[in-house]
């Protein structure tokens, strides 16, 4: 785009023109429902739905226990079993019985004790049989710690109580670091504040732009001297602060109505979050730019930031597990780098060493994309 | 009206450039698309349009007109040649120029969220008028506009006629030195479109505005003070109205007879040799012939008798047909004829033969009544017309009358069922054609028509029959593998009333059929529509173009969700006759009715 010099509009047109724009959209952002919605309603029942509806712990997992042979030692088994909070023990006289629980998915688990159990485990040697549903892995892995666990400690109980063995030479001392209670809340909200983001960043914004092409407004908006930097600067502003505003409602909610603990500081969120947001807005103009209709912007936004947001940022799924064409894949994906952000400061506490990679490639993707949609918008039509 | 320049640029070479040249474009090139579905909608384009006056742009559906629009304002750049306007390279200096212009596109660009006073603002910001100028320029503008009561009011409530006034003068807020206007009238009720133009005229005479405006009204174009006449990319002619009237000097006549109504008469007079067009006017048949010989009463109708003929003075319109048609010339399709053999012209029912029958229907769209409690019936084989501007609520009616829209309150009886209890049992009797034709695009004219006649539950002999027919009668027989969204406009319409007319229904809904259809296109559909009332089908339509009402046997004139007058066009046009105006047209009438209508506000 050119400006010829001898029209050089004023720095003070420049101003006013942008002035309008910014309040033009805040006005059409207040009058329009849906864009509210998504700026305060959405975030608010994705935080109430993941941070008490979702949750990746495993809590009263029914436990079917089969006693071929009941004696003191399996009752202060089974006793531990009972006081443990994470698993509910179910009594089955055999073990038919219990293979017909786990089959209707009454039981996630079945412990046997066979009648040889106190005599074999007295001359350690001891087995206990355990069949895990693995229907459903997670629960399945869970289970198998917890009750080894269970185990673990009733063992050395009697050892302790017999003084029969001396105590084993090296003891597993565990201490949880960062999620001392290991709740999957902790971690799953502050990953929530990038999806919010994203969907106000990148959705709205590429829906809006496409709004202004499906309504032909565009048309009369590039007829005046407005330059596109103006108009596009002219979305980004208000974008920009309903962004911070929506981080701001999830932060708050996070801290005072999850009880996440927030380790880091305020300087840190807010760098990651300016920077992310500035990354989201770049890709929802950059949608815009090709996908003039609201509808396809939508989908696009959707798949090409909310899904890759949501499975490919670490927020739920571990990426350290997945193969590494995929894991190499989430590098490009700006949610992965702000979740990684996130759940530093919010867990860790300012890890700068961390923080920093992180923060660099955004502030890189936001240059990239904010810059490749002012290239990509010339101001004609065609 | 007359012509402010002493005698236009016939030769339409681009070398006498004076320097009072508002646009110039030298040999513009523009196509859309690329390989095989290339199409130039600006070819080899010369021309120049002086400073001052208005500049009226007519043209055919597809003939370039938002083309060359969107070219000057800088919103396209040309693949071809040179655009120059203000004196300035558009290619180079847009944004320059776009700082001494006013553009006004066809969706007028207004942001309908935002209240009439936000809208004037935010355009005043764009254009960095200064804020201690903008009350007064405000004020001046709404006070033209008569928009002042409304400031507060969001863009998106306003009526057509008041939202095309805001949209203008959004695009005023400065005073530009050249103004775009690109249809600024289409749709809006005859009343706001005088306004309309008595406000450009305003701003023409009083700040010197260069106005450039194209159109799709004929009648709007006499009042132009020069012409631009496009037709597939090229520039056709040019150069005064009066100028364009001297082409079809002394070949101008209009015809009666009191043996044939004026519509009978039309049909007979538009298949004869040396016709160039043949309109209704009053109780008249207007025509154009291509030599005077060809206007004796026994050549234009032979065997009537008598038959009155007599000259009169040519109209802007009249040279647009003629010029069309020698541009166009085997390209036009014959005249018409739909009717089958053999299917007798159903006799003129009785006024008892009523098959739609409305009482006090009403339609609620939130607080907004968008039908606030009509009554009218139609009667078998009747033409019944519906006009009104865009939002009279119009296409709501229609929708109700189909089934397709539950009313809010009062009767409705088609084809002898009552809608609101037993819609599917009428549908099979009515045909419909909505205003965006519901084809599907991507499907060839064959697909269309196969689907349609599957869902109307056509089988075997039958359901070939009809392919057939409708294959001949809307001569899509030689674009049946064509995807249909390719089709021009024309075409289009033409498959998507062989569509609705599929089933053979008894009652056919036809919803602005002609909207952004040509004066040529819209000639052979009313000759469509003549031929199938000619069969007995009845057929409801709705227009905006208050010429068209001619062409029906009864007509309606809606505004606001309510019917303003029921009547014959004949009577509605007499409702307008006083000693000043003797021989008033429907437009006169329409205008009335508004201005009573306004004064009831």
């Amino acid at each position: 785009m050119t400006t010829p010099k001898p029209f050089a509009p004023a720095a003070r047109h420049r101003l006013m023109r942008l002035r309008g724009l910014v309040r033009k959209e805040w006005l059409q952002i207040w009058r329009d429902p849906s864009s509210i919605a998504i700026a305060f309603l959405l975030p608010v029942v994705l935080l109430l739905l993941f941070g008490y509806g979702v949750s990746l712990d495993a809590k009263d997992v029914p436990l079917a226990l089969v006693v071929d042979n009941p004696n003191p030692d399996t009752m202060t088994l089974c006793g531990h079993f009972e006081r443990s909070k994470y698993l509910r023990p179910v009594y089955f006289v055999n073990m038919r019985h219990a293979q017909q629980a786990m089959l209707r998915r009454q039981v996630s688990a079945i412990l046997r004790l066979r009648d040889d159990f106190s005599r074999e485990n007295l001359q350690r040697r001891g087995t206990i049989q355990l069949i895990v549903n693995g229907t459903d892995a997670n629960t399945a892995r869970i289970v198998t710690g917890y009750v080894q666990g269970v185990y673990a400690r009733w063992l050395a109980d009697v050892q302790q109580r017999r003084r029969a063995f001396p105590p084993p030479p090296i003891q597993v001392q565990h201490r949880v670091w960062y999620n001392a209670n290991l709740r999957s809340r902790n971690y799953l909200v502050p990953g929530l504040v990038a999806i919010i983001m994203t969907l106000i960043g990148a959705l709205l914004t590429a829906m809006v732009m496409a709004r202004e092409w499906e309504r032909g407004t565009i048309e009369a908006l590039m007829t005046t001297p407005v330059s596109m930097g103006e108009v596009l600067l002219g979305k980004v502003i208000p974008y920009f602060g309903l962004g911070l505003g929506g981080m701001a409602l999830s932060v708050a909610m996070a801290r005072w109505v999850f009880d996440v603990p927030f380790r880091g500081s305020m300087l840190a969120l807010l760098a990651g979050s300016v920077l992310f947001l500035l990354v989201a807005l770049g890709l929802g103009l950059l949608i815009s730019t090709t996908a003039r209709n609201q509808f396809v912007a939508g989908q696009v936004a959707i798949i090409v930031t909310f899904l890759p947001a949501f499975i490919l940022s670490g927020f739920i799924f571990d990426i350290r597990s997945m193969p590494w064409p995929i894991r190499a894949l989430t590098a490009i994906i700006p949610a992965r780098h702000f979740v990684t952000i996130l759940q530093n400061v919010f867990l860790a506490g300012d890890v700068w060493p961390l923080l920093l990679p992180s923060m660099g490639v955004l502030a890189l993707m936001a240059l990239v994309f904010l810059g490749l949609s002012y290239r990509k918008s010339p101001k004609r039509l065609d | 009206m007359s012509s402010h320049l002493a005698s236009p640029d016939e030769s339409g070479s681009p070398g006498a450039s004076a320097p009072g040249t508002a646009i110039r474009l030298r040999g513009v090139s523009k196509r859309f698309g690329r390989g095989e579905r290339t199409v130039w909608a600006l070819e080899e384009l010369s021309l120049e349009i002086p400073r001052g006056g208005i500049t009226g742009v007519v043209g055919p559906d597809g003939a370039g007109k938002t083309t060359l629009m969107r070219l000057c304002a800088g919103l396209m750049r040309c693949d071809r040649g040179q655009v120059v306007v203000l004196d300035q390279d558009i290619t180079r200096d847009a944004a320059a120029i776009q700082g001494r212009i006013g553009y006004m596109p066809q969706r007028f660009g207004l942001y309908e969220d935002l209240s009439v006073a936000e809208n004037l603002n935010l355009y005043a910001d764009l254009q960095g008028v200064p804020r201690h100028q903008r009350p007064e320029r405000f004020q001046m503008l709404m006070q033209m506009t008569g928009l002042a009561p409304f400031l507060g009011r969001l863009a998106g409530k306003l009526s057509g006629g008041m939202k095309q006034k805001l949209g203008l003068a959004c695009a005023l807020v400065r005073s530009p030195e050249l103004l775009l206007l690109d249809e600024p009238t289409v749709g809006v009720d005859p009343l706001s479109r005088r306004e309309l133009w008595a406000i450009v005229r305003r701003f023409e005479q009083e700040e010197g505005t260069t106005v450039l405006l194209s159109t799709a009204y004929l009648d709007e174009a006499q009042r132009c003070d020069r012409v631009l006449m496009l037709d597939r990319g090229r520039l056709l002619a040019q150069g005064t109205p009066q100028w364009f009237q001297q082409q079809v000097q002394g070949r101008v006549f209009r015809i009666r007879s009191p043996r044939l109504t004026p519509r009978q008469l039309q049909a007979q007079v538009l298949g004869r040799p040396g016709v160039i067009d043949a309109a209704l006017e009053a109780t008249w048949v207007r025509v154009v012939v291509d030599s005077p010989q060809h206007a004796r009463a026994e050549h234009l109708a032979p065997g009537v008798d008598p038959v009155e003929v007599e000259p009169i003075p040519p109209r802007f319109e009249d040279a647009f047909m003629e010029l069309l048609s020698r541009d166009q010339g085997e390209q036009r399709p014959a005249a018409i004829n739909v009717a089958r053999s053999g299917a007798s012209r159903a006799a003129k029912a009785a006024d008892s033969d009523v098959v739609i029958q409305v009482q006090d229907l009403k339609r609620r769209f939130g607080d907004f009544w968008a039908v606030g409690g009509i009554s009218f019936q139609v009667h078998r084989g009747e033409v019944f017309g519906l006009l009104g501007a865009n939002g009279a609520g119009k296409t709501t009616t229609f929708r109700m009358l189909c089934g397709l829209l539950p009313p809010s309150g009062g009767t409705l009886r088609v084809a002898g069922v009552d809608m609101r209890r037993a819609p599917a049992q009428a549908r099979a009797r009515i045909g419909y054609m909505s205003q965006k034709f519901s084809l599907y695009r991507t499907l060839s004219v064959m697909q269309n028509l196969r689907f349609f006649s599957s869902a109307y539950g056509l089988r075997g002999r039958r359901r070939r029959a009809r392919l057939q027919w409708a294959l001949e009668q809307f001569q899509l027989a030689e674009v049946a593998g064509t995807d249909s969204g390719q089709l021009p406009l024309g075409y289009q319409q033409r498959l998507a009333m062989a569509c609705a007319l599929m089933h053979e229904p008894e009652i056919v809904f036809l919803d602005e059929p002609t909207s952004g259809a040509d004066p040529v296109a819209r000639r052979q559909f009313w000759q469509r529509i003549n031929a199938l009332a000619m069969q007995g089908v009845t057929v409801l339509v709705t227009t905006h173009f208050m010429e068209e009402a001619q062409y029906c046997d009864r007509m309606a004139i809606m505004i606001d969700g309510r019917l303003a007058a029921v009547d014959t066009p004949e009577n509605i046009r007499l409702m307008a006759q006083s000693p000043e105006n003797p021989e008033p047209t429907i437009e006169d009438a329409f205008i009335q009715l508004i201005l009573a209508h306004r004064k009831r506000q």
